[in-house]
């Protein structure tokens, strides 16, 4: 391994390689969401690129659906919310736990649905007849058995084009269970043109449904909600041991090992830290307009990232003692980090990574790359939006295009009587002025991508294979999908949706944990083995036995 | 067998024109099934006397899987065999999925099968063409010939030019082709002739010209096809007169649809401008 990286990168050499064949439209269009990174000035513009918009039919995607969004991603890791799919059981038995996201109930006893899979298994009559009444039986049953504090109901395609009413059933059992919050998900996998619609939509239906349900503050001084943090392989308890070896308190957290209550009080907050910005960011937005609760970026994926957060926190809340603790803290898991790192590094400085994930994983696992000495060449999104590679900067100039008018956008207004600011006007635009520090920002994954290195949106199979032909990065990373093929290239492929098998990889055991994957990974020698020996040598070369 | 599908606009008499037709059919002595596919389930009431028939739907939701072909098939005036589709209410669920589902049950229980001796299958289908449901007689070979009931009113003629934009699509897979127009009339000015236009642009016939007769509704009231009521009735005699032309037919074609402009420049040379 490793003989490749000598060859010369040529970012724009690859890109025509990849579009090559394409038909001239399909060329045209892909050509937009192909860009070689290029960061100028202080400000860091970059030149933009095509995100968001229709996969081109034929093309194979890495994309999910919004129902996946939704009910998978959002929903999915909260425990004492009874999830329950209306449609066939395909939608609901595959969105069922294969995220890996972990939860930990506050006693054996506390409600935990998550080793559930509840769905109406919609069946060829309820298509024809409408399945509004199977579904209010699956409520009546799931009130039976499980008496769960809230249930909710995700739509999956057939729903919508049925027209059945999810919304108005949900209505009709509140009434009929009074001391249950029923909610519904108009999140149907075709709306949208990735899973971020069904992100969106699930960020409204919270917001509606529990936000605020609980005034009373939990009785602690320095109040975080986690915003976008899904609990993979366990990551949300790595930051919840930091937050809680550092004097703070984790108040709510959106969604990893979180629970119902922790959404009714999750108004109460002193402050909203954000992880995955495409999934959240519209949660972010909401509390802070109508309750006042400010928000900013971090990232818990990368030692020194994780040490940059905590400091941000710190400095947000001004509290020496508080600055203390956490430096002290920091400065013990870095010494723990370091001895691994410092390792590891010898055998991994110089190799490449590729990365194409999520909506922000992209970004944040570059940095782990980094502190391993290896360089990220290409990386992008399956479902970012324009703002999630160049910065919320360009908010203004995204063309709304009617796919995303097809998803309800909430008017928040300023709660009178609950509204509270945190931090006076002088205060929070002593925070704005400072750029680093990145009030109610995100810079986006180019700005901190290598110059040169090749960002592509929504990746095809095609260009993947082109990817992997021309400059074969010591590691790719990506999901299931693309996991068996990229392998069969003789590169090791790391799953970042699920981990495969591992985890917790935020914080700073996190790294350690990445640090030795990475580590046995590309030490592997197996990857030298995947040509056949037929196919190294096709000749094979025998004499007869007798001549000797 | 033959397999016929009756399409036309909603409210053009598709279901009276079929089961007066079929009528004549069976009392030529052929044997004849008619599967309405209409969620209002009204497809074979004169042929029954009255809405005598579980639908095939609502019979598969109460007995479950376990159907019998008795129990969603009864016999009507002179032999011919009724089933109806049926569907859900108004505003609920997926009729077009419904009829799917229920012509794909009666092909499971052997409705068609050669030991039925059917020469003839009706399919009286719901509206326009609106969506993969309702198309299903013409998909997949299901029916081979396709009759549009037309008038000469402007949004019958435009209904049935979008039924052949349908048939074209089904043609080159399904195989179906359209036998002719059948013009229900409704007394307007230069009927006979502007539909014996367009059938002639669309590259078909006008098989026959059903008059306007108040007998019609007279026979319905009574439950009961024109034959059936009074066989001695001129107007009985143009439903044995369709019923023959029909079963002599041998012009099956794919039809040529109209350019919205031709479709209103037929109806301006006809209709307005005299």
């Amino acid at each position: 391994m490793g003989n490749k990286n000598n060859k010369v990168f040529d970012p724009e050499f690859v890109k025509q390689e990849m579009i090559k064949k394409y038909p001239a439209k399909v060329a045209r269009k892909r050509a937009k969401g192909i860009v070689v990174n290029k960061i100028e000035g202080e400000d860091k513009v970059v030149p933009e690129i095509q995100a968001n918009v229709r996969t081109i039919p034929g093309i194979i995607t890495q994309r999910g659906c919004c129902y996946a969004g939704c009910k998978g991603v959002v929903l999915g890791p909260t425990r004492d919310i009874l999830n329950l799919t209306h449609g066939p059981i395909g939608c609901g038995f595959y969105s069922w736990l294969t995220r890996r996201n972990q939860t930990k109930p506050e006693t054996e006893t506390s409600e935990n649905y998550m080793p559930y899979c509840f769905s109406t298994d919609m069946q060829d009559e309820d298509i024809v007849f409408g399945g509004e009444k199977k579904l209010k039986q699956a409520i009546r049953e799931a009130m039976e058995i499980f008496k769960p504090k809230a249930i909710g109901i995700f739509s999956t395609c057939p729903v919508g084009l049925i027209g059945d009413d999810v919304h108005a059933v949900a209505r009709d059992m509140r009434e009929e269970f009074p001391g249950t919050n029923i909610f519904g998900f108009s999140c149907e996998g075709y709306k949208g043109v990735t899973q971020s619609a069904g992100h969106h939509i699930a960020n409204n239906e919270l917001y509606k449904h529990i936000i605020g349900e609980n005034d009373t503050p939990l009785d602690a001084k320095f109040k975080v909600n986690m915003l976008g943090e899904y609990n993979i392989g366990g990551d949300a308890f790595e930051i919840e041991r930091m937050f809680n070896e550092s004097g703070l308190t984790l108040n709510s957290s959106f969604s990893g090992n979180s629970s119902y209550d922790q959404f009714a009080r999750a108004h109460t907050a002193d402050l909203d830290v954000v992880m995955c910005h495409r999934s959240i960011n519209y949660m972010a937005e909401m509390l802070e307009a109508k309750f006042g609760i400010p928000w900013f970026k971090v990232n818990f994926i990368g030692a020194k990232d994780s040490a940059k957060s905590m400091r941000k926190i710190a400095k947000y809340f001004d509290d020496k003692e508080l600055t203390a603790k956490i430096e002290a803290f920091i400065e013990k898991e870095m010494a723990e980090v370091e001895k691994v790192r410092l390792d590891v590094i010898k055998r991994t400085e110089g190799k490449t990574a590729a990365l194409f994930v999520g909506g922000s994983r992209a970004h944040h696992y570059q940095e782990l790359f980094k502190e391993l000495g290896m360089k990220t060449i290409s990386s992008g999104y399956e479902f970012g939006h324009r703002d999630d590679y160049e910065g919320r900067k360009v908010l203004d100039t995204i063309k709304v295009d009617a796919d995303s008018r097809n998803i309800e956008e909430l008017t928040i207004e300023k709660d009178e009587a609950r509204y509270k600011a945190r931090k006076s006007e002088a205060e929070l635009d002593a925070l704005k002025s400072d750029k680093d520090f990145e009030m109610n920002d995100y810079v986006g994954l180019m700005p901190d991508s290598e110059e040169g290195s090749l960002i592509i949106d929504d990746i095809s199979h095609y260009e993947t294979e082109k990817l992997l032909e021309i400059c074969k990065p010591d590691i790719f990373c990506a999901g299931i999908k693309e996991k068996y093929v990229v392998q069969k290239w003789g590169v090791p492929l790391k799953q970042l949706h699920s981990y495969d098998y591992g985890g917790p990889y935020a914080g700073f055991k996190g790294a350690i944990n990445f640090y030795k994957e990475i580590d046995r990974m590309l030490s592997s020698k197996v990857w030298a083995d995947i040509k056949a020996p037929w196919e190294q040598s096709p000749e094979l070369v025998a004499k007869y036995a007798f001549n000797n | 067998m033959r397999k016929v599908a009756i399409y036309g606009k909603g409210g053009i008499g598709k279901s009276t024109t079929t089961q007066n037709t079929v009528a004549g059919l069976a009392e030529m002595g052929k044997k004849v099934m008619v599967v309405g596919c209409d969620p209002k389930a009204d497809s074979t009431r004169l042929l029954l006397g009255g809405l005598a028939q579980g639908t095939v739907l609502d019979t598969l939701r109460s007995e479950g899987e376990d159907v019998e072909l008795e129990d969603i098939r009864k016999v009507g005036f002179g032999g011919t065999l009724c089933t109806e589709s049926g569907g859900p209410e108004p505003g609920v669920g997926c009729a077009g999925r419904g009829i799917i589902t229920s012509i794909n049950l009666l092909e499971q229980l052997g409705a068609y099968a050669e030991s039925e001796g059917l020469d003839y299958v009706f399919y009286d289908v719901l509206g326009d063409v609106v969506c993969g449901g309702f198309a299903m007689p013409i998909r997949e070979g299901k029916a081979q010939e396709i009759y549009i009931v037309v008038s000469g009113e402007m949004m019958a003629m435009y209904a049935a030019n979008n039924i052949c934009k349908g048939i074209v699509k089904y043609a080159e897979a399904g195989g179906v082709r359209l036998g002719g127009l059948i013009c229900n009339s409704r007394n307007v000015d230069n009927e006979r002739q502007m539909i014996e236009e367009l059938a002639k642009q669309l590259g078909t016939q006008m098989i026959h010209f059903v008059p306007r007769n108040n007998f019609v509704q007279k026979a319905e009231i009574n439950r009961k096809t024109v034959i059936d009521f009074d066989g001695t009735h001129p107007q009985a005699d143009e439903y044995r007169a369709l019923a023959k032309k029909i079963d002599e037919n041998k012009m099956f074609i794919v039809p040529t649809p109209l350019e919205i402009e031709e479709l209103e420049k037929l109806l301006i040379d006809f209709g307005i401008a005299n």
